[in-house]
């Protein structure tokens, strides 16, 4: 088993994890800690698959991207917890279902 | 190797930690953890350059994020029941798991290194649509970082809302 084969294994396992607290957790913030954990899963694969083809820096190239968005992602959705908490005073994303457009 | 599966076993750890932390802080400690733990192990790979990256925003700039808005929506533990039975979500985490190992197992690797461009060259020259939608993004977490600054009273109702 090389380093590559173990990393890629790693990252969908880390993958496995996200995806599990995205599906099983209610609080909002800690949705947005299971889509961070998620997006690292996704950073370390493409570097892994940049490296595995023989353009590591193309994958590096993609994974900054990766990483801007993601950062983005959780700025935006922090911000967005946090307005829910004030307006709503729960986190609780099954409070959601009361918003009104 | 034996340091890649050290690294990748601590990755996995610390998200299944961050996972199960009753508080918010705990679990965005957790994050910073499994941000350094990629970051250590991009670096092994040869990617020094994402690696500094991933350890200054993912590890650092975000986990401070995180602080924040927890200290500004409080620290609430939750002892509600998750929507999704524990059976099924872990079907859908062994499908999703099961159809990308083997989607990794059916993609053919080349063991020797093409000849390639820098990363500056690959970055700033070949990815220029790359870069315009990250500044795009940029754009659009300033915008977010100052919703998340503003306080803002809770709407009230005028009385000519008021229906006699």
């Amino acid at each position: 088993m090389t380093q590559t084969t173990v990393l890629l294994l790693g990252a969908v396992g880390v993958l496995g994890v996200g995806l599990y607290g995205l599906l099983r957790l209610r609080n909002l913030i800690q949705i947005i800690v299971a889509l961070q954990i998620l997006a690292k899963a996704a950073v370390l694969a493409l570097v892994v698959a940049g490296k595995a083809s023989g353009h590591v820096n193309l994958g590096q190239s993609l994974a900054v991207t990766v990483i801007v968005a993601d950062t983005v992602i959780a700025v935006v959705g922090l911000a967005l917890a946090v307005q829910v908490r004030r307006r709503l005073g729960t986190l609780d994303v099954k409070a959601l279902a009361t918003l009104r457009g | 190797m034996a340091l890649a599966v050290g690294l990748m076993t601590t990755a996995v750890f610390c998200g299944l930690q961050a996972m199960r932390a009753k508080r918010l802080l705990t679990a965005a400690l957790w994050l910073a953890a499994v941000s350094a733990s990629v970051a250590i192990a991009l670096y092994q790979l040869g990617a020094p350059d994402v690696a500094v990256v991933e350890l200054s925003v993912g590890a650092g700039l975000v986990t401070i994020l995180f602080v924040f808005a927890i200290t500004i929506a409080g620290d609430e533990a939750m002892d509600a029941p998750p929507i999704m039975p524990k059976w099924a979500s872990w079907l859908l985490v062994l499908l999703a798991v099961g159809v990308v190992g083997s989607a990794i197992q059916a993609t053919p690797t080349s063991s020797a290194a093409a000849a390639e461009a820098s990363f500056t060259a690959v970055f700033w020259q070949e990815r220029g649509l790359d870069i315009l939608i990250q500044i795009g993004l940029i754009f659009a977490g300033v915008l977010g970082v100052l919703n998340l600054l503003t306080e803002e009273d809770t709407p009230t109702p005028s009385p000519k809302d008021k229906v006699p």
